[in-house]
């Protein structure tokens, strides 16, 4: 990713450079490199099994690369660290897990659930400190504490339960967040109030955000850049608006074709064209390719590779 | 998924199990006073059937088996629970250790397990038994715990499997909680309906196996309890001359027991799968289904 | 004989609970008509699940149907005994679930699921099942060869689409489809779909398609309807529907769904 549009060099909080991840036989990410600045965020879309989670995974560090380097701040990660500089990772690279049901202990309130975030790694001292600021970070995640610090995740709805997320992701003061599909398990009329928290969030905590999705209409919403992945590789990304207006990888111009429109009704006698070029794409874009072309300012196309 | 004993108390089968387990505890609690004198004093003629000065008769050696009986169950309720309790703790422990660290501890744990699994346990109880004599209580509950524990490890160690995949336990690692406090402070609580079901089916195992031992005359034919009230019944030949107290009163006691925690498991099982209660809508909706159906056969 | 193929009328459906009951579907009343691509429209909970389950009397305890009529080409549903809805189920009426493509047995091959269908509604014999069923791989587009595969050389996709196929092997008037491709991603989604389409063209069938993703009803459906609540809120021709709603929540659906920005204008790779 090119940083040279701002006049101001801002370091990558994370910079992933040529990352490989290959479980036996499977190459689940083919040489992936991209960056993370604060209070930006990039979405990285691609549909299952392309390796937007095997990434996500790879920069919460409950993953680790099989080849290629991890950055953060500068200083390459290696591979097993010392458990002081992992613990101190720990609080800098936080998660918003897909599921908001499972990612809460039932057995527990969401008291306790922001609680101990705090205790681990805030010098916060006496108790009334503590409710003070599990006060605080409920309120920046549009929840009132008082009705909701005693409640257990049961008692709650899909939206609060993802806000309680947010909340004790948040609660750690982390540089990077990593949110993995935060609403496609929720209710649609909800879906645009997360992301909006969540874009709220990023300015207002300067946070660096990795947004994964399948669903590329939503990375307009959260994300100043976008990375179009499809088995294991990028294929094109850059800034969003210029990708998701001038798409120039076939595969893109897949996906894009394939979001739901109401404008562009079906039409019938399609199908088996359809079919026909959607494989046909699929298989041009799956061979590996180490070939970059640069289409625009901020905007890249991986070149189609050969197949073997 | 409740955690609280309202919930436990709503279920009448609870009820009905609590009420049968604490009444035989408070007796045994209060023996001096609901059967005051010794248990093994000699105070009628041998073999009374049950009568209105001996409300269960008396034994070959002409002992109140009423007495017998409330006395008895210190020993064979304290042993039970206390032993249950350990099977469970043991297992328990295990199964969470194994199930959540995996790799090689997880091989080396299953493998224990499967061994002191595969081992026929009464026989190995009766061997370990017969290598120290005549055993007392707490002989007798580190035998029973430590060959009956794998049960209770195989089950916790799939469901803290199935919990440590949890988004929840991987929220915990990122912000830094160490692995100890991941098993026995985030997941623990999530086991305690299959602790429960482990505890009670510990305990009845624990009673029924000491009374076991006893009966096969490897307890302290000195100590009373409802095992060695059935070895005295046996060798002085109680069925056999008809005095059917003798042998039923020790029997009772048993039964009652593990009536009441059975009572109690099937709580723990319907706590722990919706699916199985049975509550008054279900039995409305087969009601109402049935007579709908009827109703279109005959319409037609 | 009217237009109408389906027609539901003031359908209320109660869930028995301890104390009384909860009603998830409230005096809902639509019509699908012959050959018509019907949705269903509304956010979890809101009852159309229920009134998918209902039609072909397949609800679960504690669900239960407490009034109003279900009428197939005039003929009442809820009032058929067992015996003679068996016969609509399936032969008639379809149904094809979200995670239908979980639902093939995984220890059998497709072309004897595919008998095992046939053969209860029409009792057609084994090479008869298979013909039928390389003539339905064909029509969703997979091979037919592939038919003596099991259900596990399958992706998610191709199975859900093998559903479909064999649904539509029976040749049915309606078809109920609840949320069957949410769990598939966008172009796997449009595969199907445009499929679902074409087949429909050609064979004539009605389709009840339930989903949350308003967008994708109104590029698939001629008619859709939003549910809140247990309560049908909006009823009418897609175009009107989109552009100018009548109720407060079916503006604040079409308003809550993020969309690509305008300028993204695809010519795209299928103009």
């Amino acid at each position: 990713m090119k940083a040279e549009t701002n006049p101001v060099v801002v370091e990558a909080v994370i910079r992933l450079e040529e990352i490989q991840r290959n479980f036996g036989p499977v190459h689940a990410l083919k040489g992936v490199s991209f960056s993370l600045f604060p209070g930006r965020a990039l979405a990285l879309v691609g549909e299952s099994g392309c390796g937007k989670t095997t990434c996500a995974r790879i920069i919460a560090r409950l993953d680790r690369p099989t080849g290629g380097k991890l950055f953060f701040r500068g200083q390459e990660l290696a591979a097993r660290g010392i458990a002081k500089d992992e613990h101190l990772y720990r609080r800098e690279v936080q998660m918003v897990f897909q599921d908001p049901f499972s990612s809460l202990n039932p057995a527990f309130t969401v008291s306790h659930h922001l609680s101990r975030p705090l205790q681990l790694h805030r010098q916060s001292g006496s108790r009334a400190e503590l409710t003070e600021e599990i006060a605080r970070v409920l309120a920046s995640v549009g929840l009132e504490p008082e009705l909701t610090t005693r409640k257990f995740p049961h008692e709650l709805s899909g939206g609060q339960r993802q806000r309680v997320n947010i909340a004790r992701a948040l609660a750690v003061a982390p540089s990077v967040l990593v949110a993995d599909e935060p609403t496609s398990m929720l209710d649609v009329s909800i879906r645009k109030d997360i992301l909006d928290l969540l874009a709220k969030v990023k300015r207002e905590n300067e946070l660096a955000m990795l947004y994964i999705t399948h669903d590329i209409a939503t990375a307009a919403h959260v994300a100043e850049e976008i990375v179009v992945m499809f088995a294991g590789q990028m294929v094109e990304w850059g800034d969003t608006d210029t990708v998701l207006s001038d798409p120039r990888h076939p595969y893109t111009r897949l996906l894009l074709s394939a979001v739901p429109d109401g404008s562009r009704p079906f039409v019938t006698g399609g199908s088996a064209r359809f079919l026909e070029q959607a494989e046909k794409i699929r298989s041009l874009s799956r061979p590996e390719s180490a070939v970059i072309e640069q289409v625009g300012p901020n905007h890249f196309i991986r070149a189609l590779g050969v197949s073997n | 998924m409740n955690f609280g004993l309202r919930s436990l108390l709503n279920q009448k089968k609870a009820l009905a199990g609590l009420l049968i387990v604490a009444v035989l505890w408070l007796m045994a609690l209060f023996a001096p006073i609901v059967a005051p004198g010794e248990p093994g004093a000699r105070v009628g003629r041998s073999h009374q059937p049950p009568s209105i000065e001996h409300v269960m008769g008396t034994t070959k050696m002409g002992r109140d088996v009423y007495r017998q009986l409330v006395w008895g169950a210190r020993s064979s309720l304290s042993v039970g629970f206390a032993t249950g309790i350990a099977i469970t703790v043991l297992g328990t422990a295990i199964g969470l250790v194994a199930g959540y660290v995996g790799g090689r501890t997880d091989a080396m744990l299953d493998l224990a397990t499967n061994a002191v699994l595969v081992v026929p346990n009464m026989p190995l109880l009766i061997l370990l038994a017969s290598f120290a004599g005549t055993v007392g209580p707490m002989t007798i509950m580190t035998i029973i715990a430590l060959t009956s524990w794998p049960w209770g490890a195989r089950m916790t160690r799939s469901q803290t499997m199935a919990l440590r995949n949890r988004d929840f336990v991987t929220a915990s690692k990122m912000i830094g909680e160490p692995a100890w406090r991941i098993i026995f402070v985030e997941i623990l609580p999530n086991l305690t309906t299959l602790i429960g079901i482990n505890l009670v089916g510990s305990i009845i195992y624990a009673i029924v196996a000491q009374t076991t031992l006893e009966y096969l005359g490897f307890g302290d034919p000195l100590k009373v309890s409802w095992g060695t009230m059935l070895y005295n019944a046996q060798n002085s030949s109680a069925i056999m001359v008809g005095a059917w107290w003798d042998i039923g009163v020790p029997a009772l006691g048993i039964a009652l027991t593990g009536l009441g925690l059975a009572l109690l498991n099937f709580t723990f099982d319907e706590i722990a799968n919706p699916q199985l209660r049975s509550g008054p809508a279900l039995t409305r909706w087969f009601r109402l289904t049935r007579a709908r159906n009827r109703e279109l056969e005959l319409g037609r | 004989m009217s237009d109408n193929l389906l027609e539901i009328e003031k359908l209320n459906v109660d869930y028995l609970v301890d104390k009384g009951e909860f009603r998830a579907v409230k005096d809902v009343s639509f019509n699908i008509g012959r050959g018509e691509i019907f949705g269903l429209a509304g956010e979890s909970g809101c009852g159309k699940s229920t009134i998918a389950y209902a039609i072909t009397r397949l609800s679960k305890a504690p669900a239960w149907i407490s009034g109003g009529s279900i009428r197939l080409d005039g003929q009442d549903l809820l009032r058929l005994p067992e015996r003679e809805l068996q016969r609509i189920r399936w032969k008639r009426v379809g149904m094809v679930f979200q995670s239908a493509m979980n639902s093939l047995n995984p220890l059998m091959r497709v072309e004897a699921q595919f008998h095992d269908v046939l053969h209860r509604h029409t009792g057609c014999s084994r090479e008869q099942s298979r013909v039928r069923g390389e003539e339905m791989f064909r029509l969703v587009g997979i091979p037919p060869h592939r038919i003596s595969d099991y259900p596990h050389q399958f992706s998610g996709g191709m199975r859900q689409r093998i559903v479909i196929a064999i649904c539509l092997a029976l040749r049915p008037e309606l078809i109920i489809m609840d949320e069957p491709t949410t769990a598939l991603d966008v172009v796997v989604q449009r595969e199907i779909l445009e499929q679902v389409v074409d087949l429909q063209r050609s064979y004539g069938f009605s389709v009840l398609f339930i989903t949350h993703d308003l967008h994708l009803m109104a590029q698939l459906c001629q008619r859709i309807g939003v549910m809140l609540k247990g309560e049908l809120v909006e009823v009418g021709d897609v175009r009107q529907v989109a552009q100018a709603p009548q109720h407060d929540y079916t503006r604040k659906l079409w308003n809550a769904i993020p969309k690509l920005p305008d300028n993204s204008r695809l010519t795209g790779v299928l103009a």
